[in-house]
């Protein structure tokens, strides 16, 4: 079983990588680009057998004490097959 | 009074520290290694500036996994004193042992040099030999100190009274200027500038010396 776990700033606190983007890509001419924000993605895969309900609540305690910073991040797991 | 310096693999201002402490404080000072379970007899320790396990994930994240971090959560819950700075004071915010979070400099650029800070409370063990509005002139080596807490937090921590520093000229983007915080019981300090490059002539300045004689002074009031 395989699972991704994206990690991003919480829209309070300023991501100044992801303007830096941002302006690179309006001087490149991409106008329709109105905001990105940077964040993490971890790729993640579970051992054989593990069940999807443990899966789940493995990956979110990981997430939560782990993987995120939840003073300034939000996560969201996804389980992928 | 008896310090001890922790060293997590990245540590690189320990030496500093330990300088500062056994040299120019004059006190005893030992180190402590990452995978201590205990600190042993202390009456302060310094979590130094550097990249703790390379700074992987996040600044702090995985140091505050470390062994020797349970040991520090004990150490600070039974009163004793505990300054990060730098990289230890992203550890302490990692931890949980002080409020916010430490995020990349608005300016994205590592900055190092020196900057004023303002003593904004001398209400407490790490500034209580200086007095509120004394400037210090400290350097500060860091990419991502940015002192960031949601609105609620940082209304409460200038209600307690826990800004412990503010930048005259923020040089970083923390919210409301803040470059030190404590606390609510006030025995746990971080801050982003160097206390420990600044206390000796030759350093080019020695105001932090401020910090680390509060500290001898407050460890002094206990033991009397």
């Amino acid at each position: 079983m395989n699972a991704r776990v994206l990690v991003s700033y919480k829209s309070t606190v300023l991501d100044p990588q992801g303007q830096t983007v941002r302006s690179a890509l309006e001087g490149l001419g991409y106008r329709s680009i109105a905001d990105v924000r940077q964040g993490k993605v971890f790729d993640i895969v579970l051992s054989e057998g593990t069940s999807r309900e443990q899966a789940a609540k493995e990956l979110n305690a990981i997430a939560h004490e782990v993987l995120a910073n939840p003073v300034i991040e939000e996560y969201r797991v996804e389980i992928l097959d | 009074m008896r310090f001890g310096v922790i060293v997590f693999p990245g540590s690189n201002c320990d030496h500093d520290a330990f300088y500062a402490v056994g040299q120019n404080l004059g006190q005893p000072v030992e180190y402590i290694w990452h995978d201590e379970s205990s600190l042993g007899n202390l009456d302060a320790v310094i979590l130094p500036g550097g990249f703790a396990y390379g700074d992987y994930l996040r600044c702090g994240a995985i140091a505050k996994f470390s062994p020797v971090m349970n040991a520090v959560k004990k150490f600070a819950a039974a009163g004793g004193l505990v300054l990060g700075v730098c990289n230890g004071f992203q550890i302490l915010v990692e931890a949980g042992l002080l409020p916010g979070a430490l995020v990349r400099n608005r300016g994205l650029k590592f900055i190092c040099r020196p900057v004023t800070l303002r003593v904004e409370t001398a209400n407490s063990p790490f500034t209580c030999a200086a007095e509120r509005g004394r400037r210090l002139r400290l350097p500060i080596a860091h990419g991502e100190g940015r002192y960031y807490a949601d609105e609620r937090t940082l209304d409460e921590l200038e209600a307690e009274d826990r800004v412990a520093f503010r930048y005259l000229d923020n040089p970083n983007g923390s919210l409301r200027d803040i470059a030190g915080v404590l606390n609510r019981e006030r025995n746990v300090m971080g801050m982003m500038p160097h206390p420990e490059r600044a206390t000796e002539p030759l350093m080019g300045s020695s105001d932090g010396l401020a910090v680390f004689q509060s500290m001898l002074r407050a460890g002094q009031a206990v033991a009397a």
